[in-house]
């Protein structure tokens, strides 16, 4: 099901990574991971195949880390659902390297388009602002996501959420490594780490 | 640390966060016993600076107080308290992305929580270790924290966690550089099982 004016998810990702330069970028697992994939293969990228709520955590561990690499975490209303606690971890933790998308289309598209809680009663910018991440938006515009995007290489003003109300169309999968172990070790190879 | 990003908030989060971590403290050391603390927990404070382990999420328990105190007082270290346990497995997956160490500090109840996350530490074969206190064992007086503390060592079993246990203070040292040497060297996911025999069970009526 498609709704009018709503952003589609593949530009709106591309338009997010076009200017990446050093950042990590971890995806939640479905359509995020396949979204990120899309917008092109990058030793940088983290991708996930299962682990449903962890995509923030795994991105928090990399930016305290890391302070000196954007760490970027794109994923779904589900995957965020699952993993609402990690919201007031981070806000704790205040990662001034971290920013935080989540491509909201309100349902569980990877298991049949299930109404999600987002299309109901669940307001996740309110909930990232009352878990202490005071930069906390919704974005509507490609315009405000390439600014967005520009700031996310600003590692003295995160952490930041930002939550943008995508199109629900299921798009044709673009399937990212699965290897778990081939992930990790091309960034941590990127990052400068040996195997041990 | 520095704070400064906050001027948008209303409610000015730096001292929220600080108070908070005050608080923590204060906690720590209310629960810690009025007479001479255990040695065991500085014995297992040193084999973590050894290993230099940098990021310890952990949801508390009586148990690893005094090893949470010391880590909230050390500045190579970074302690993050987590909302629920499995958080902490998932945070530890990034942080060796990011090339470093950590451990995860929990009771047994919060093992259950973990269960799906577990499998990072076979998909990723990262150096995972955490150090579990024992409920539900040794004289314990709540039932309801029987059935979890029953299945933890299977749990971690049927994870593909190797699981070593200390029942004596004398033996707390040994075991924790055995399992920090397996896991960190050997990327040999391994808990360490803390017994409520060693950390005494919790007395809830005098």
């Amino acid at each position: 099901m498609s709704k009018a004016n709503l952003l589609e998810r593949r530009s709106v990702v591309s338009a997010l990574l076009e200017g990446r330069k050093d950042a990590v970028v971890i995806g939640g697992l479905g359509a995020s991971t396949y979204d990120i994939a899309a917008a092109g293969d990058h030793d940088r990228n983290f991708y996930l195949w299962g682990a449903m709520g962890g995509a923030v955590m795994i991105a928090l561990g990399i930016a305290l880390a890391q302070p000196t690499l954007p760490v970027v975490v794109i994923t779904g209303d589900g995957e965020m659902l699952m993993g609402m606690g990690s919201l007031a971890t981070v806000g704790l933790q205040q990662p001034k390297n971290l920013s935080i998308i989540v491509l909201d289309n309100e349902v569980y598209g990877e298991t049949g388009g299930q109404a999600s809680h987002t299309g109901a009663n669940t307001d996740l910018v309110g909930v990232a602002k009352a878990c202490g991440i005071s930069d906390s938006r919704a974005m509507a515009t490609l315009a405000e996501i390439k600014a967005f995007a520009a700031s996310m290489q600003d590692l003295t003003a995160g952490p930041r959420f930002a939550s943008i109300k995508i199109d629900s169309a299921n798009l044709e999968r673009v399937l990212a490594n699965r290897d778990g172990t081939f992930i990790v070790n091309r960034i941590r190879g990127a990052l400068g780490f040996s195997p041990i | 640390m520095p704070f400064s990003i906050f001027r948008k908030a209303k409610v000015p989060l730096k001292s929220a966060v600080e108070s908070f971590l005050e608080e923590m403290k204060m906690h720590a050391r209310s629960d810690a016993p009025a007479e001479v603390e255990p040695s065991w927990p500085e014995d297992i404070f040193e084999i973590l600076q050894r290993f230099d382990v940098r990021q310890v999420p952990y949801v508390p328990d009586a148990g690893h107080s005094q090893l949470i105190e010391r880590v909230l007082g050390e500045r190579s270290m970074r302690a993050v308290p987590l909302t629920t346990e499995e958080e902490g497995v998932a945070l530890l997956a990034g942080a060796w992305t990011g090339g470093q160490r950590g451990v995860l500090l929990m009771q047994s109840s919060g093992v259950g929580n973990c269960i799906n996350m577990f499998s990072l530490t076979q998909i990723f074969r990262f150096p995972f270790l955490t150090l579990v206190t024992m409920r539900g064992e040794w004289g314990e007086f709540n039932p309801w924290q029987v059935p979890m503390g029953s299945t933890t060592a299977g749990v971690f079993e049927l994870s593909g966690i190797k699981v070593l246990r200390a029942s004596h203070a004398g033996e707390v040292r040994d075991v924790v550089e055995a399992a920090a040497g397996q896991a960190y060297n050997a990327c040999t996911p391994t808990a360490v099982l803390l017994s409520q025999r060693l950390i005494g069970a919790k007395v809830f009526v005098k």
